[in-house]
């Protein structure tokens, strides 16, 4: 097969890549040519991958993600590695081990996290589409405040395969792009099983997105639009739903009583997950070398210590408590029937609704150190998390500005209903054009 | 819970505690007596011998390659890579749960077990924890006194880290590289009830399960460091442990790890009740401990304890989902398993039980002994095989599969057919063995008889010889008519070189006095 060359060389002012690649190579396929960005937390091979950690400084892995070789075997070209927040740990993409991703709607804003180097890449028009991470929130929320368009897709409809495992049993790798068009056709080709992961299902996403929403059922939970959640973006939103009813949709409002326990829920079962998959760098195998005139357990703590960020350090901490004996019970095991408590509310919820709406995120972006305080930017999430929690499909699409800054109109679907969710927000997309 | 206690302790003043707990031990704990029981549990690693990794397609047959040869992202623990089970590996670890008589749980779940070690290169090791595979069974072994059922609390699977290598010895070593080959190898790790009571009784617990992993095609135990044993030991008054309502606390136990040989595990846990039994003589307590032992000098050596107290933090692994396996169990044809084969070599080739025990406690020994027995008297291959030719072997240091069963039939059949003496017999064997360990074949059995002349002599030579020796010893024939038995062994001798040991030393006594009592005077 004939191999071809793209030139990239972007003007990135906005720190959205750590790694570019000057002259990918791309083949034939649906996306021939296509320049993509890829999540720095997937796994490239032969290409730099940190995960925003300088804990990984210098790491090149020696195989692709399962969805990289999906994209190149499409013809896309990968262009670069886009900056994060380290391991995924972070709403802002401040927590980069390599300094923040600048907003490029307003550079004294943050463009979210943790996949703001994707969103901002995608933002600024330095790529056409770019794939994410989402383990709380990592792809709706820069999707929102940059004003793009981001798909979490069903726990399972995407191989996780080669992406660096911040909380296992929540994340998905999800496509991000301009329109929601775009976007269903990154998710075509990532999409479909994967044998490699074991909780990856068969069911493959073949779809073109339909606008016509006569007769759908969306159900707006309360909680959506609670304390915290700016009354100016929740008018947005408001605005975006009647919209949808205006086209067809029925619009139900509702509950989900199980979202008070969705933060904890969702905090407790991340870090503890993270605890785990974060000990095997220990400076013996990835980044730099320990200080081999030390004993190894003074080596490996002193390399942790220094080369992990705070964030990462203090849920490594949190998870570590929450799996110590004596504790699983009271924090790990009732995380875990919280969690079945989300997942519950939203099935008992769809049995009357086809879908969910409501804000993507409380607030627009931040200004950069806003959230300097961990506590009230791990409430920021409180919209994002419960799909994560209940595994079912996302997604955040824009709908207007306040204060000149995008807001994002969330849509969550029944678990393997990604393209219902998908025509929802294309439905809306198309009605504001 | 555990921190609100401690600082209670902390806070009363850990002396008085501490005096107290003193108290309670001497005043409860009895002296030692001669009739103490020698309590014994086991928990015993296995490699499955599958093909591939528990989680990954990395062959498993990495003993004779270079240090990280077969790995891949997976069992290298790489960022992003996945876990995926090896489905024959279950089927393994189903066929030894059966086999030990286990409940297979309806959902077993494979757990993060997390300690910092180089040779983890997850810094987890995926295992089983509260849900393992299966739960409940026994092994029959012959215990001290008759046969006894060594109760087995449960069968879990897990995956084999890597390996460290010390350069320049394990205390001595300026640095340590790592291998991951044997990372992911498939294990199975099986826990018995402290049922056993001596150490002997351990060793026989350990050949019969390594016994019957090895009918079951699952293990091979000639693989090194396919196997590992944890062994808890303590020392009870006699029936203490067996007795519901204890009337004291009991002794502590002492957990040795790192035992990796059958004999290992005797030669440890013997140390062990000595080394218990001279604390307990003294009066002190015996502390709750993990003990290694090393090999070299057959001792125990206590851990620093502190740095053995782990906290594995295990969750469910959430890469991987939960084994419903339990139906897989009904479609299992377990192969006949030791016990059975044992009856029935004694039925079907009137083996006597301590050979059929012998000859059925090694797979490959049973298959060599069935092959020869089909064209050779069974009873005397059993005899030839289960005693003389194992004790050649371990002499040697060779394994039974050097040996060809096609020479034991051979063999069998020239001693049954009188061509050939058991003295001569054990000689070929012998000339065979040699030449097999020096890689140069000494031939079959009947070209080694031509090649050395030790072919039975014919029933002429004997009284020839006889002739001659009374001719040629007149003095020795004076002497055994006078009545000195000496002369008559002199002359046995003497016939015997004669006839180069080809004769039937029997026959040949007999003929000798006969010929000296009949002589014309």
């Amino acid at each position: 097969m004939a191999r071809s060359r793209i030139f990239f060389s972007p003007d990135d002012r906005v720190n959205a890549f750590l790694t570019t690649c000057p002259e990918p190579e791309y083949g034939t396929g649906s996306l021939e040519g296509l320049a993509i960005a890829i999540k720095d937390n997937i796994s490239t091979k032969g290409i730099r991958t940190t995960a925003g950690s300088r804990i990984l400084e210098g790491y090149v892995p020696p195989y692709d993600a399962h969805v990289v070789s999906l994209l190149l075997a499409e013809g896309a070209a990968i262009v670069g590695k886009t900056n994060m927040d380290e391991f995924g740990m972070g709403t802002t993409t401040e927590n980069s081990g390599y300094g923040p991703t600048l907003n490029p709607l307003d550079t004294g804003r943050v463009p979210g996290g943790s996949s703001g180097g994707s969103a901002a890449a995608v933002a600024s028009g330095m790529v056409r589409m770019a794939l994410g991470s989402d383990t709380g929130g990592s792809i709706r929320c820069p999707a929102a405040f940059c004003g793009i368009v981001g798909l979490k897709p069903t726990y399972g409809r995407v191989s996780r395969y080669g992406l660096i495992a911040y909380a296992n049993s929540l994340e998905q790798i999800g496509p991000m792009a301009r329109t929601v068009g775009e976007t269903s056709r990154l998710m075509q080709v990532i999409a479909g099983h994967d044998p490699r992961d074991s909780t990856s299902i068969e069911q493959p996403y073949c779809h073109t997105p339909d606008k016509n929403i006569q007769g759908r059922r969306i159900g707006v939970p309360e909680e959506f639009f609670g304390a915290g959640v700016d009354p100016a973006v929740a008018a947005k939103v408001w605005e975006a739903i009647e919209l949808l009813e205006k086209k067809g949709a029925e619009i139900v409002t509702c509950r989900m009583p199980g979202m008070a326990y969705a933060l904890a829920a969702y905090y407790v079962t991340c870090t503890s997950e993270a605890s785990s998959n974060l000990a095997r760098f220990d400076g013996i195998r990835y980044g730099p070398a320990v200080d081999t005139k030390k004993s190894w357990h003074e080596a490996f703590q002193e390399r942790r210590g220094m080369s992990f960020g705070k964030e990462v350090r203090r849920r490594i901490m949190l998870g570590t408590f929450a799996l110590s004996s004596g504790y699983y019970g009271k924090y790990y095991a009732k995380a875990q029937s919280a969690r079945q408590q989300v997942k519950l509310d939203f099935l008992r919820l769809y049995k009357e609704v086809d879908v969910l709406a409501g804000p993507t995120m409380p607030t627009i972006a931040f200004r950069l150190g806003e959230k300097a305080d961990p506590l009230s930017m791990y409430l920021s999430d409180i919209l994002t998390v419960p799909a994560n929690l209940a595994g079912v499909p996302a997604i955040s699409v824009p709908c207007g500005t306040v204060e000149g800054m995008p807001v994002g109109l969330q849509v969550m679907g029944r678990p393997f209903e990604d393209e219902v969710v998908i025509d929802t927000a294309y439905a809306y997309e198309q009605a504001v054009v | 819970m555990r921190m609100e206690n401690m600082s209670a302790g902390s806070i009363a003043g850990s002396r008085s505690e501490q005096s107290q707990g003193h108290i309670s031990q001497a005043a409860g704990s009895p002296p030692l007596h001669e009739a103490d029981e020698t309590i014994i549990g086991l928990e015993v690693h296995c490699q499955l011998d599958t093909v591939t990794k528990l989680f990954c397609a990395c062959s498993t047959d990495y003993r004779s390659d270079g240090p990280n040869t077969h790995t891949c992202p997976v069992c290298l623990g790489l960022p992003g890579a996945l876990p995926k089970t090896n489905k024959k590996a279950v089927e393994f670890a189903l066929r030894v749960a059966k086999a030990l008589n286990c409940e297979v749980l309806p959902e077993s779940v494979f757990s993060r077990k997390n300690y910092f070690y180089p040779d983890l290169d997850k810094a987890f090791q995926i295992s089983q924890y509260d849900k393992p595979l299966a739960v409940g069974g026994y092994l029959v072994i012959e215990g001290e006194d008759g046969e006894k059922r060594v109760r087995i609390t449960r069968v879990h699977m897990e995956e084999d880290p890597g390996r460290l290598v010390h350069k320049g010895g394990v205390d001595r070593a300026r640095y340590s590289l790592v291998d991951y080959n044997r990372a992911g190898i498939p294990l199975i790790e099986i826990v018995t009830e402290p049922d056993m009571r001596s150490p002997k009784e351990a060793r026989r617990f350990l050949n019969k399960l390594r016994t019957t992993l090895e009918y079951l095609s699952v293990f091979d135990s000639e693989k090194e460091g396919s196997l590992r044993v944890d062994a808890n030991i303590s020392l009870q008054p006699e029936g203490w442990f067996d007795h519901e309502k204890k009337s004291f606390k009991g002794r502590n136990r002492v957990e040795v790890k790192n035992i990796s040989s059958y004999k290992g595990v005797e030669k440890a846990l013997t140390f062990e009740v000595t080394r218990q039994r001279n604390v307990i003589r003294k009066g002190q307590p015996i502390e709750q401990a993990t003990r290694h032992f090393v090999e070299t000098q057959g001792i125990t050596t206590a851990s620093r304890s502190k740095e053995e107290e782990q906290d594995y933090r295990y969750f469910p692994e959430p890469d991987l989902c939960p084994l419903r396996v339990s139906s897989w169990v009904e479609r299992i044809d377990l192969p006949e398993l030791p016990d059975a084969r044992r009856t029935r070599f004694i039925g079907q080739y009137g083996c006597s039980p301590n050979h059929a025990r012998t000859l059925t406690g090694d797979l490959k020994l049973a298959d060599f002994y069935e092959k020869v027995a089909a064209k050779a008297d069974p009873v005397l291959s059993a005899t030839w095989v289960a005693d003389t030719l194992i004790g050649e072997l371990n002499y040697r240091d060779m394994g039974i599969g050097s040996v060809s069963p096609s020479h034991l039939i051979e063999l069998v059949n020239l001693v049954k057919s009188k061509t050939l003496t058991d003295k001569n017999a054990i000689e070929v064997l012998r000339v065979i063995l040699d030449g097999i360990l020096g890689n140069q074949p000494a031939g079959t059995p009947s070209q080694v008889v031509a090649r050395l002349d030790l072919g039975a002599a014919d029933s002429g030579t004997g009284p020839a010889a006889i002739s001659e020796v009374i001719k040629e010893h007149p003095q020795a024939v004076a002497d055994y008519e006078s009545g000195k038995k000496e002369a008559f062994m002199f002359l046995v001798g003497q016939v015997m070189k004669k006839t180069k040991g080809k004769a039937d030393p029997a026959e040949l006594n007999a003929m000798l006095r006969k010929a000296l009592d009949g002589r014309d005077k």
